[in-house]
C-alpha cells in the first residue's frame, strides 16, 4: 500500500493516480500510520503549511526513519519537503535528497507555465507534461543525487537512491511514469500477489 | 514553448490550496500572524466584510501598496478582492502580481448585469455561488475556483451550510438524471449546457469547491469540510476574534483532521471567544451581501 501525506495540498490527484495504475492507497495524517505503507508521497501544496502541520504531531523523525528502507516521491512541496535545505527559515524540510532548492523561483501564479520536459528514465529518454506552479528551483545538486530532467538548463527533477524529487506536478497532468517508476518494486509485488 | 496563464494551470494553483485555509487580512503584521499560524494563502483586503457591514460605505479593490506590503512579508499566496464586473480593477491587480482575484460580492458591485469575462486573464479568479447555475455560471466565464458565498462578516454557518447542501444536492440530481433530461435542466439553473454535462458525468465541479462566509470555529470548519468543501475561507472569523493567532492555529488544524473528533476536542480546546456574530434576522434583507451576483 502506498500512502500520501494528506496534511495540505493535492493529495486526492496523486491518489487517482495510483486509482489508476491499480496501486491500493491511503491519506496518511498521524505518523503511526507509516508502519503501515511500503511508499509515501509528498503531494503539491504550500510548504510553509505542511512545515507547520508535519511539526504539530511530529511527523519529520518518523518520515526520515521511514525514508531509510522505503521510496519516496515528492512533487514541488513535496521536494521542497525532501532536500537538505531550503532558502527560507519558515520551511524545515527532511533532508532526504542532498539538494538545495528556493522556494518560488519562477515567480508568482502570473508565472506558472505548462512545457514539454525530456525525462530519463531506466536509461529511457522519454518526453512528458510538465506542469509548474509557482514551482522551486533547484539551486544545488549534492555527488550522490542524479538529474534525471532540466529545463532551460536547470535541472527540475532528481533521484536519489529510490527516492524522486520533482519541481512540477505530474499529478495534474495524468503523467502516471513518475509514480511507476518510485513504486515499481511494490507494484511488481502487488502483481506477483 | 512554455505556455502561461491556461485555464489547466489556474485551476493547478487552486488544486495546491486544497486542505488549507485562506485568510482574509487587512495589513502585514496580520498577513505575517496568519502564514505563521499555518495559512495556506492570505486574502488582502482594506476592511474584512465584519467592519464593511458596520462602518458601511463603497468597497473597493484594496490600496496596491497595501497588497505590495504584504506581498513583501509573505512567501504564501496573496489574493485580492474586486467588485463584481470590476474589470479594471482586476487588471490591476493581474500587473500587481497577485497570485488570486476575488470577484467578491463583499465589495460593492460595479456591474449590475455582467460578471468579469474571466477568461482574458492570466491570473485565476475565484467567484462566489449559491447554487450550482451560479457556480456554472462563474466557471463558464473563466472561475478556476468556487466558494460558497455563505454570508460574510456574519460569523454564522447557517448560510454557507445552506450554499454548500445546495450545490451538493443540484448535482447529485444532474448524476440521476438522463441525457435528455440536461437541457431542460441546464435551462432552469441558467447554466452553460457543456458544464451541466461535465457535472452529471463528474458528480462534482470541474475546480475546486471551497466553502466562505460565516467561518468562525474550528467545529465550523470541520463541517464545511464534512458538507463536501476542498477547503474554507476564514474572514472575520480570525481578526474579529480575541485570540486571532491561536484560533487561526485551531482552524489550519480543524481543517486537516476535519473527520476526527477526538483530535478536534484537542484543537478547540482553551480558545477564548469566537466573534460575536449576527444572526440572519438581524441582517435586512437589502443588507444580505450573498445577494449581490447575477
Amino acid at each position: 500500500m502506498i500512502g500520501v501525506l494528506a496534511l495540505q495540498g493535492d493529495y486526492e490527484k496523486h491518489i487517482q493516480i495510483l486509482d489508476q495504475l491499480g496501486m491500493v492507497s491511503t491519506e496518511v495524517r498521524y505518523p503511526e500510520q507509516l508502519d503501515s505503507i511500503a511508499g509515501l508521497i509528498i503531494p503539491g501544496g504550500e510548504s510553509t503549511t505542511m512545515t507547520d502541520l508535519m511539526e504539530r504531531v511530529g511527523f519529520h523523525k518518523p518520515i526520515r526513519e521511514f525514508s531509510e528502507k522505503n521510496p519516496i516521491l515528492g512533487t514541488c512541496a513535496g521536494l521542497i519537503m525532501m532536500a537538505r535545505s531550503v532558502e527560507d527559515s519558515r520551511v524545515s524540510s527532511l533532508g532526504i535528497i542532498d539538494v538545495d532548492v528556493d522556494r518560488n523561483a519562477y515567480g508568482r501564479q502570473v508565472h506558472s507555465f505548462t512545457d514539454s520536459l525530456p525525462v530519463s528514465l531506466d536509461e529511457q529518454s522519454k518526453s512528458t507534461k510538465a506542469t509548474f506552479i509557482r514551482a522551486p528551483k533547484i539551486s544545488r545538486v549534492g555527488p550522490t543525487v542524479e538529474v534525471i530532467s532540466s529545463y532551460d538548463g536547470e535541472p527540475v527533477a532528481v533521484k536519489q537512491g529510490h527516492h524522486l524529487g520533482l519541481a512540477f506536478h505530474p499529478e495534474l497532468d495524468d503523467v502516471t511514469i513518475f509514480h511507476e517508476f518510485t513504486f515499481k518494486k511494490q507494484f511488481e509485488t502487488i502483481h506477483a500477489a | 514553448m512554455a505556455d502561461k496563464g491556461s485555464f489547466e494551470v489556474k485551476v493547478g494553483l487552486a488544486e495546491m490550496l486544497k486542505g488549507g485555509v485562506i485568510m482574509d487580512v487587512m495589513n502585514a503584521d496580520q498577513a505575517k500572524i496568519a502564514e505563521d499560524a499555518g495559512a495556506v494563502a492570505v486574502m488582502a483586503l482594506e476592511r474584512i466584510p465584519a467592519l464593511i457591514r458596520e462602518e458601511g460605505g463603497i468597497a473597493r479593490a484594496s490600496d496596491p501598496q497595501m497588497i505590495k506590503d504584504i506581498q513583501k512579508v509573505v512567501s504564501i499566496p496573496v489574493m485580492a478582492k474586486v467588485r463584481i464586473g470590476h474589470f479594471a480593477e482586476a487588471q490591476i491587480l493581474e500587473a500587481l502580481e497577485v497570485d488570486f482575484v476575488d470577484e467578491s460580492e463583499v465589495l460593492t458591485p460595479a456591474d449590475e448585469h455582467n460578471h468579469i469575462w474571466k477568461h482574458d486573464f492570466k491570473v485565476p479568479f475565484v467567484c462566489g455561488c449559491r447554487n450550482l447555475g451560479e457556480a456554472l455560471r462563474r466557471i463558464g466565464e473563466g472561475a478556476a475556483m468556487i466558494r460558497t458565498k455563505g454570508e460574510a462578516g456574519s460569523g454564522n454557518i447557517v448560510e454557507a451550510v445552506r450554499h454548500m447542501r445546495q450545490v451538493q444536492s443540484d448535482m447529485k440530481k444532474l448524476t440521476v438524471m438522463d441525457q435528455d433530461e440536461l437541457m431542460a435542466a441546464a435551462k432552469d439553473m441558467g447554466a452553460p449546457f457543456a458544464l451541466v454535462q461535465q457535472v452529471a458525468k463528474l458528480g462534482k465541479l470541474p475546480v475546486p469547491n471551497f466553502a466562505a462566509g460565516g467561518v468562525a470555529t474550528p467545529a465550523d470548519a470541520s463541517l464545511m469540510m464534512q458538507l463536501g468543501a476542498e477547503t474554507v475561507f476564514v474572514g472575520s472569523g480570525i481578526f474579529m476574534s480575541d485570540d486571532p493567532a491561536p484560533r487561526a492555529k485551531a482552524i489550519v488544524d480543524a481543517v486537516t483532521y476535519y473527520k476526527d473528533p477526538a483530535k478536534l476536542v484537542e484543537i478547540s480546546t482553551g480558545l477564548q471567544s469566537a466573534m460575536k456574530g449576527l444572526d440572519m434576522s438581524e441582517i435586512p434583507e437589502g443588507e444580505r451581501l450573498q445577494e449581490r451576483g447575477w
